[in-house]
C-alpha cells in the first residue's frame, strides 16, 4: 500500500500536491474536482479593496513568465462571505493567503480570517512593508521575526510563512520565521525581474517590474527550499517552476514536505491532477512505499555547512 | 447567454465540469487570403456546446524558434456539433499565431474551453447590426449564424484595409445578411462615412441592437450612435490573458457601470460586454 500522505505541522495532507497562491480559484472547479488536491490555497487577500496594478500584468519570457498583478482584492468581508463557504464542501484543507503593508494590519487580518472552515493561514510576507522602508518583511530576519511573532499571537491556526527569493539572507530569514512560531515555510514567492519590448522600448509590464515564475525559476527556488530545509525543523513547502513529476520529486529530495504548483496550471489546467496520478507510479518504479522516504534524501553528506548555506554563486 | 456579469454559481465542487482541456486533430489549416488562415479541428461533442462570442485557449505548438509559453485566447469562428468541427480564423501577428500556422493536417492541438460569456440576442430584437473590421469579423461569424437561426434581420458592415483582405463577406451573404463593405483603399472606411451608413440603416429598417468587436475607433463611434438613438449594443473585447479561466486576474479592463469605474476580467465576465459600459483604451 502506497502512502502519499505528508504532514505539515498538525495538518496531514492526503498528498503533497497543492496550488500556489494566485494561480488557483473557485473557477478551477469548472475544470476538475478540486477534492483530489492535498490542500487548497487561495489567492492573497488584503483587508481593504484593491484594484491591482496597471495592465499588462503578465508577460512571457522564454519558457517562463513575469507577473505584476498587484494583489487585487475584494476585501476581507467579501472573502469571508463568498470564498470560504465555497470550500466548505471539500475535504482538502483550506489555506488562506493574506497580506498587509503593516504588522498591525496583518494582525487584524489574521484574526479576521481565523474562522471555521480555514485550516491554515499562509502569510505572504514577501510584500512591501510600508511602515519600514518599503522592503518586504521577509527580506530581513529582523522584520520577519517581528511580524511573525505578532501573527503568532493573533491566531491559533497554523501559520505558513511565504518567503521571498529577493533576500540575500535566506537561512537567517527562515530561522527567524521558525523562532517566531511559524508552522511551515513556503519557499518561495517570485523573483523580481524585468522585460523590455525592444521595438517600443517600453517595459513589458505595466508596473515596470514583476516576479519571475515558471521553469526558469525552478533551480533558484529549489536551492532556497534545500537551504531552508537544512536550517529549520519545521516543514518546508517547495514552490517555484514545478511542471513535471520529476520536478516534484526533486523538491521532495531537496527537503520539501509538500509542493505548490503555480504557473504550470496556466499552461496545463489539470497538471495537479496529472502529478497526483503519476506519484504512485514513480514510487513503485523506485521500490518506495511512501513519499516520506524521499523527503530530504538529498545525498549531500560530504558538503560542508559553508557550502550548504552559501548566499553567492561560488 | 448574458452580457451583464454572470457569476458562476459558487456552490459545489461536484458541479458539472463545463470547461474541457482536450487534444483535437487538425483537419486543415490553410490560408484563406493573403493575411488570414482558417484552422479546422476535429472536436468532440462535449466542447462544441458553445455560445457565439466565446473563445478557446489554445496551446500553440512549440517548434524551432517559435516557443510560445502561455496559451493564446482565440475567439471561435465556427462550432459545428453536427459535423464535429471547431473553426478558428486568425492572422499571423506574433509568436503564438506563427506557431499555429505550422500545424499540419493530422497534427494535434490542445484546446481549453469553451470559455467566457458570449453575445446575447433578446427575443424582441428583430434587426441586428454587426460592425467589425478585419479579423474582428471572425468573432461575429457565429453570432450571425445564430441570428439567422433565430430568423433575425441582419446587416453586416465589414471593414478592411483593402477588398482583397475583406473577411467573411460570402459567409455573411450566405446567411442572408445585407452586407455593406468599406475599405481604406476606397476611402469608405472612415468614421464619418461609417456613421452615415449606419444612420442610413437606422432610418431605413431600424436597428434593435448593435454588435461589434475589438477596435477602439468603432467602439467610440458605436457608443455615440447607440446613445443618440437609444440602441443597445454589445462588444467582444480582447486583452492579454494567462490562465483564461478567471484565476490570474491579468486580463482585467475597466468599465463604467452606474457612474462608477469597475474592473472586470475579460476571460470570465467577458469577453462580451455591454457596449456603453466598455471604455476605449
Amino acid at each position: 500500500m502506497l502512502d502519499l500522505t505528508t504532514k505539515i505541522g498538525s495538518l496531514t495532507l492526503k498528498n503533497p500536491i497543492m496550488p500556489a497562491s494566485g494561480t488557483f480559484s473557485e473557477d478551477l472547479a469548472q475544470v476538475f474536482d478540486l477534492d483530489v488536491l492535498g490542500a487548497h490555497v487561495t489567492k492573497t487577500i488584503t483587508r481593504e479593496k484593491r484594484n491591482g496594478n496597471p495592465t499588462p500584468r503578465v508577460c512571457e519570457v522564454r519558457g517562463s513568465m513575469l507577473n505584476s498583478i498587484g494583489i487585487p482584492s475584494k476585501g476581507v468581508e467579501a472573502f469571508i462571505e463568498n470564498v470560504i463557504p465555497f470550500y466548505a464542501d471539500f475535504d482538502a484543507p483550506l489555506v488562506v493567503s493574506v497580506s498587509a503593508g503593516s504588522a498591525d494590519e496583518f494582525v487584524t487580518l489574521c484574526e479576521e480570517v481565523s474562522v471555521a472552515g480555514v485550516d491554515a493561514i499562509e502569510v505572504n510576507i514577501s510584500c512591501p512593508n510600508i511602515e519600514e522602508d518599503g522592503k518586504a518583511f521577509a527580506m530581513r530576519p529582523s522584520t520577519t521575526e517581528m511580524v511573525m511573532r505578532r501573527l503568532r499571537d493573533a491566531t491559533d491556526l497554523p501559520l505558513w510563512a511565504k518567503l521571498t527569493p529577493n533576500t540575500g539572507e535566506t537561512t537567517e530569514v527562515a530561522k527567524a520565521a521558525e523562532a517566531a512560531g511559524a508552522d511551515a515555510l513556503v519557499v518561495s514567492n517570485t523573483l523580481l525581474a524585468m522585460a523590455i519590448d525592444i521595438k517600443t522600448r517600453k517595459p513589458k509590464l505595466g508596473n515596470l517590474m514583476g516576479g519571475l515564475s515558471g521553469p526558469a525559476f525552478k533551480p533558484i527556488a529549489l536551492r532556497m527550499a534545500f537551504q531552508c530545509a537544512k536550517s529549520v525543523d519545521i516543514p518546508v513547502i517547495g514552490c517555484g517552476g514545478i511542471a513535471s513529476i520529476e520536478d516534484v520529486i526533486e523538491y521532495l529530495i531537496a527537503g520539501a514536505s509538500a509542493v505548490q504548483i503555480g504557473t504550470a496550471t496556466f499552461i496545463e489546467p489539470k497538471i495537479m491532477v496529472r502529478l497526483i496520478d503519476e506519484l504512485p507510479n514513480y514510487l513503485r518504479s523506485q521500490d518506495l512505499t511512501s513519499i516520506s522516504e524521499l523527503i530530504g534524501s538529498v545525498r549531500d553528506e560530504e558538503a560542508a555547512d559553508g557550502l550548504v548555506f552559501i548566499e553567492a554563486a561560488p | 447567454m448574458s452580457i451583464s456579469t454572470p457569476q458562476m454559481p459558487l456552490n459545489s465542487s461536484h458541479e458539472a465540469h463545463q470547461i474541457f482541456e482536450v487534444d483535437c486533430m487538425v483537419k486543415s489549416n490553410a490560408p484563406v487570403n493573403g493575411e488570414y488562415r482558417l484552422l479546422k479541428l476535429d472536436a468532440p461533442q462535449k466542447i462544441l456546446d458553445c455560445e457565439p462570442g466565446q473563445f478557446f485557449h489554445l496551446l500553440c505548438p512549440v517548434s524551432g524558434n517559435l516557443q510560445p509559453y502561455f496559451r493564446r485566447p482565440m475567439s471561435i469562428y465556427g462550432y459545428y456539433p453536427d459535423k464535429g468541427e471547431l473553426h478558428f480564423l486568425y492572422k499571423v501577428t506574433g509568436e503564438g499565431t506563427a506557431a499555429l500556422a505550422t500545424l499540419q493536417p493530422g497534427n494535434s492541438l490542445n484546446v481549453l474551453g469553451p470559455l467566457g460569456c458570449g453575445f446575447d440576442i433578446k427575443p424582441d430584437w428583430k434587426n441586428l447590426l454587426l460592425v467589425a473590421r478585419g479579423v474582428g469579423l471572425a468573432t461575429l461569424a457565429p453570432l450571425a449564424l445564430e441570428a439567422r437561426r433565430q430568423n433575425k434581420q441582419l446587416t453586416a458592415i465589414c471593414s478592411a484595409r483593402s477588398s482583397s483582405v475583406l473577411m467573411s463577406i460570402d459567409y455573411f451573404r450566405n446567411l442572408g445578411a445585407n452586407v455593406i463593405t468599406v475599405t481604406d483603399e476606397d476611402a469608405t472606411s472612415n468614421i464619418e462615412n461609417l456613421r452615415r451608413l449606419i444612420e442610413l440603416q437606422i432610418a431605413k429598417t431600424g436597428v434593435d441592437a448593435i454588435y461589434t468587436c475589438g477596435s477602439n475607433r468603432l467602439l467610440k463611434l458605436l457608443q455615440s450612435i447607440g446613445r443618440q438613438h437609444g440602441i443597445p449594443g454589445q462588444i467582444a473585447l480582447e486583452q492579454q490573458m494567462a490562465c483564461g479561466i478567471g484565476m490570474c486576474q491579468c486580463c482585467v479592463r475597466q468599465f463604467e457601470r452606474n457612474g462608477k469605474i469597475v474592473q472586470e476580467r475579460v476571460c470570465k465576465e467577458g469577453p462580451v460586454f455591454d457596449l456603453q459600459e466598455a471604455i476605449a483604451c
